[in-house]
């Protein structure tokens, strides 16, 4: 600590707002959420306690069930999907490519579109009837099929390939800028000692890039839990609850079936989702960063 | 002695690998740029075209009345204005809310930073904690306190709803910027006989301005692009360009129009595109920065 200070009135005043901010609204709102969550409200808020009931009948409902293994799904392939590209797009444009700017623009350029947007123009390919499917069979392979939006087997996927492609190019920045950081004598000792490109990238670059990688998986996976504007905009939850997600979960029955007490319920497990989520994160960056100090 | 020297430029020879390496630019080039493509031609469409099911066809005439109808035609429900509502609505949200947003994380930042007030740290603690919670759990009760001060439903609480989730990630970002500022600064400025708001405004501001333009963009892009806080927030007469491009696309009756839905999604898309494009590195920092925050 340098000196000490003395408390300043207008840097105090100046904060007053944030303060609101984070004690009323911030913590004040979501106790109050917790509070309803075990309340039997519904259209309106109860002040009759019914324990964990709102929580059993959550974990009773096939619909919450199936957007919790939806979102696991959705986020392990989209998270990992976007790590997986935009590590090997990164890693491309890594090898004095030709033309590198315009490739980066062409893959970034998704990551500035809503979710909305990026929905429905996947809607839009992946429409059975005038989409892609059709394009394909016109030309002759009267078979081809992919119906993946209008498939209960197959929508989580086509999520998936929506989310990967708006997403990807975040990673490929981070991982590039990584890449851009590391010393020219690293690679100048493993070119001389005859490792091949690819095992370099494996065991000596991605190593590196693995703090900088795990922050962009963190900021993704924080995404998934929010999931909400691409599921409303490509499946609406459909076909039946093949692409239904928490979060929507909690907004149709927030506003749509007027179920407080479920929905709160639904939401304060989210929020325990993202504190064992981000738990281990953040304490393996302290313990690093403690690691460092001793050092 | 002499060693194996492997400077200058790289060899550049072509081999298989290099090959590869082109054409899975290539391919993953084909495979981001595809659905822009394909908006694009559709939106010229004429829906007659567009039945024959060949998406990714050129467009056999170029017909802009999709487009007109996109911005000034097109149905959401019964009513049938077009999407420019939307995109002056999204106008009148995101501006005010960036300056604001913009505003009150500089000067919390500044204030975090170099001044540091009692519970400093707890403010900011309680702030990044603030910033990972789900939106989900603050919803019902900020919608019926928003309705006890007449703000729900209305463009000012829509605004103020933007500034108040942007709160955690805008000051994070400035309170970073301005803890790599020497601190001797602040202190000369003070002995001189500068207080707070003028150290703010004259010495801080001004050295902020690179971040002040990276956290703008940030939050343009973020503002612009969001669905559920508008959706919530904003009332019926204020709904920003995504819900009513949504509402376009995803309520329509009957048969759809393709061609108009995809000239109002790239009409929605438009802004944040541009401001991708034309500023380029500021966009990609804005966004590496919001990344890497740790």
């Amino acid at each position: 600590m340098p000196m000490k200070r003395k408390p300043h009135l207008s840097a105090t005043f100046a904060l007053l707002p944030t303060w609101f901010v984070a004690v009323v609204v911030f913590i004040g709102t979501m106790g109050w959420s917790i509070r309803l969550s075990f309340t039997n409200s519904t259209l309106f808020p109860s002040s009759t306690y019914v324990g964990f009931a709102q929580y059993a009948k959550l974990f009773s409902s096939a619909k919450w069930l199936a957007s919790l293994q939806n979102v696991l799904i959705f986020g392990v392939l989209y998270v990992g999907g976007c790590l997986l590209l935009g590590f090997l797009l990164a890693a491309a444009l890594d090898r004095k490519i030709r033309f590198e700017s315009a490739f980066r623009t062409i893959f970034l350029y998704p990551y500035a579109m809503s979710f909305v947007v990026t929905g429905l123009i996947w809607q839009w390919m992946l429409n059975p009837t005038l989409g892609i499917q059709a394009s394909v069979r016109s030309l002759g392979w009267e078979t081809f099929v992919l119906d993946w939006v209008v498939n209960r087997d197959m929508a989580i996927y086509a999520l998936v390939l929506a989310g990967v492609w708006q997403g990807a190019g975040l990673v490929m920045v981070i991982a590039l800028a990584g890449m851009r950081g590391i010393e020219a004598e690293q690679w100048k000792a493993a070119r001389i000692d005859g490792i091949p490109v690819w095992r370099i990238y494996v065991s000596i670059i991605l190593p590196q890039l693995g703090p900088a990688l795990a922050a962009a998986g963190m900021l993704l996976a924080m995404g998934v839990i929010k999931t909400y504007d691409i599921v409303v905009a490509m499946t609406n939850g459909g076909p039946g609850n093949a692409t239904e997600v928490p979060a929507k979960f909690i907004m149709d029955n927030l506003f749509g079936r007027q179920n407080l007490g479920l929905a709160t319920a639904g939401a304060t497990v989210l929020v325990l989702g993202v504190i064992i989520a981000v738990a281990p994160f953040r304490y393996a960056m302290h313990v690093r960063s403690k690691a460092k100090g001793a050092r | 002695m002499a060693r194996p020297h492997p400077s200058g430029p790289k060899p550049t020879q072509i081999t298989a690998g290099r090959i590869g390496l082109y054409a899975f630019l290539f391919v993953a080039a084909l495979f981001f740029l595809l659905p822009l493509y394909t908006m694009v031609v559709t939106s010229l469409k004429t829906m007659d075209e567009i039945r024959l099911g060949r998406i990714f066809a050129l467009p056999e005439t170029l017909d802009l009345s999709a487009w007109i109808t996109a911005w000034s035609g097109a149905c959401m429900g019964t009513t049938c204005v077009g999407i420019r509502t939307g995109f002056w609505n999204s106008v009148a949200i995101t501006v005010p809310s960036v300056a604001l947003s913009v505003f009150v994380g500089a000067v919390n930042g500044y204030a975090l930073s170099l001044w540091r007030p009692r519970g400093a740290n707890v403010l900011f603690g309680l702030l990044m904690a603030g910033g990972l919670i789900p939106y989900q759990i603050f919803l019902y009760p900020m919608v019926r306190a928003m309705a006890n001060v007449g703000l729900y439903n209305s463009l000012a609480g829509i605004i103020l709803v933007h500034v108040i989730f942007g709160l955690p990630l805008v000051t994070l970002l400035f309170r970073n910027y301005f803890v790599s500022v020497p601190e001797e600064l602040c202190k000369a400025a003070r002995v001189d006989g500068a207080g707070f708001w003028r150290i703010f405004f004259e010495i801080m501001l001004p050295i902020a301005v690179p971040m002040v333009v990276v956290v703008s963009m940030l939050q343009f892009t973020g503002i612009w692009n969001d669905f559920l806080l508008g959706l919530v927030f904003a009332g019926r007469d204020n709904l920003p360009m995504t819900v009513q491009l949504n509402n376009i696309v995803n309520t329509t009756m009957g048969e759809r129009n393709y061609n108009v839905n995809m000239a109002a999604t790239i009409l929605t898309a438009i802004v944040p595109l541009a401001i991708y494009f034309l500023s380029g590195r500021w966009f990609v920092r804005g966004i590496a920065a919001g990344a890497v925050k740790g």
